[in-house]
């Protein structure tokens, strides 16, 4: 276990986000052509959705972590799980501030239940709450480990379920009154600058996820290290 | 066949203990019709009709929640459960038996609900029936299992229902869908892909729920 301060992983990352991210921003607003319908507006896609990408991966990574955790019963799985939620949850509350923002500037609402995303995203925040409430009100130990990992694993089978749930629901209980002109065609510099605007938060999301594993690695060795003490 | 058997007993025992005391069930049923009363003045007059499934709709999912609290209460205030995970069956089989029970009592709650329902509002459709049907099986699969876990918490019946409301909007969405859509048949599909998914998720992860 390394407690030491010196994490070159999460440096490494941090810096290759600060570049990628300011080079992304950069092409997003000077480079890349005004969008067709939405104008210049529509930039805050390059910010958008690869956060909410980001969320994805994180939410990903921490069911990873948890079947590892199942499979293999190596208790270190458990913190790496649960600061990869940790991360999946502080992108996901990203994801829902900038497509509300997003929502406001295109169509005068903060919120819209036809946008599938953000109520995707809603349901997401709800469930991955209720984990941290999980694992608050259970002792620490291993079966608060595989508890909190059979939750995460719920979390990304969850994922496709409630976006199939919301696709269903538009058509009786959320009509869909607008449309976004983001997707699928993509012309080469819109492309591009969405690339490089991706990697950016995933680095920043390794890096979070790097410094913030360090620092709960530790508080785990100080309270180890304290109930030995007593 | 052994694990039918192990299965069959576990249920047993549940329905036996709730035949002697009824507490469960009664206060699930009081809940539902009180429920229903409530929301009966909680719509305007000139609603439209569909809005009264939607009222229906939550008002089963609390009702199962409400039941759900107590499904462990018996293993947790008698440390039944030590015992059940130290006995000779597989772990999955004590997720079985217990869903079995949960979707029986459910079952018993909405065969009073429902006639309650079409007293007090609309019409009770064959769709809606079963769309009732299969919502029970995917929330007392995934409500089962949510319970252990509440049920090993400091928070204790605070904590089911955070856990469980997110998980049940698929639910609620396909049964919704299926008691006012034309086409109630993708609803019920996806019901039925719900339980599938759930139960199978469920029945394989239960085991690290009640073990250390």
């Amino acid at each position: 276990m390394s407690t030491s301060l010196r994490n070159n992983t999460a440096v490494a990352l941090a810096v290759a986000a600060f570049v990628l991210l300011l080079g992304g921003l950069a092409l997003a607003f000077y480079w890349v052509p005004d969008a067709p319908l939405e104008g210049f507006r529509q930039r805050i896609f390059y910010i958008h959705v690869p956060v909410a990408l980001t969320a994805y991966a994180c939410f990903g990574w921490a069911a990873w972590k948890a079947l590892r955790l199942l499979s293999t019963r190596d208790q270190r799985y458990d913190l790496e799980s649960y600061t990869a939620v940790h991360m999946g949850v502080i992108f996901g509350i990203l994801t829902l501030v900038t497509g509300s923002i997003w929502a406001r500037t295109s169509w005068g609402v903060w919120w819209s239940w036809g946008e599938r995303q953000l109520v995707l995203f809603l349901v997401l925040f709800l469930f991955y709450s209720a984990y941290f409430m999980l694992r608050y009100s259970v002792e620490p130990g291993p079966r608060r480990a595989s508890m909190s990992a059979v939750y995460a694993l719920f979390g990304v089978v969850l994922i496709p379920v409630s976006f199939l749930a919301i696709r269903l629901a538009e058509g009786l209980i959320h009509p869909v009154v607008f449309d976004r002109d983001i997707g699928s065609n993509l012309a080469g510099s819109q492309l591009l600058t969405f690339a490089v605007c991706l990697a950016g938060t995933l680095a920043l999301a390794g890096a979070l996820y790097a410094n913030e594993l360090t620092g709960k690695r530790i508080d785990a060795r100080l309270s180890e290290l304290r109930e030995a003490l007593e | 066949m052994n694990y039918l058997a192990d299965v069959g007993t576990l249920a047993r025992k549940d329905l036996r203990l709730e035949l002697r005391s009824r507490d469960t069930f009664l206060s699930m049923v009081l809940f539902v019709v009180a429920t229903l009363v409530v929301f009966s003045f909680s719509l305007p007059a000139e609603t439209v009709a569909e809005a009264s499934y939607g009222l229906l709709w939550v008002a089963l999912l609390f009702t199962a929640i409400l039941g759900l609290t107590r499904a462990f209460a018996a293993e947790r205030e008698q440390r039944v459960l030590d015992g059940l995970v130290l006995a000779p069956c597989d772990r999955s089989a004590i997720w079985l038996g217990k869903a079995l029970a949960v979707v029986a009592f459910l079952v018993l709650a909405e065969a009073v609900a429902l006639p309650a329902f079409a007293l007090f509002f609309e019409p009770v459709t064959w769709e809606l029936v079963a769309a009732v049907a299969l919502a029970d099986l995917g929330l007392a699969a995934v409500g089962t299992l949510l319970a252990a876990m509440a049920a090993a918490s400091r928070a204790r019946e605070l904590l089911l229902p955070l856990l469980l409301l997110p998980l049940a909007i698929p639910i609620v969405v396909g049964g919704v869908g299926a008691s006012i859509s034309d086409e109630p048949g993708q609803f019920l599909g996806f019901l039925a892909l719900y339980d599938l998914i759930f139960a199978i998720l469920s029945w394989a992860s239960f085991e690290y729920v009640v073990t250390e």
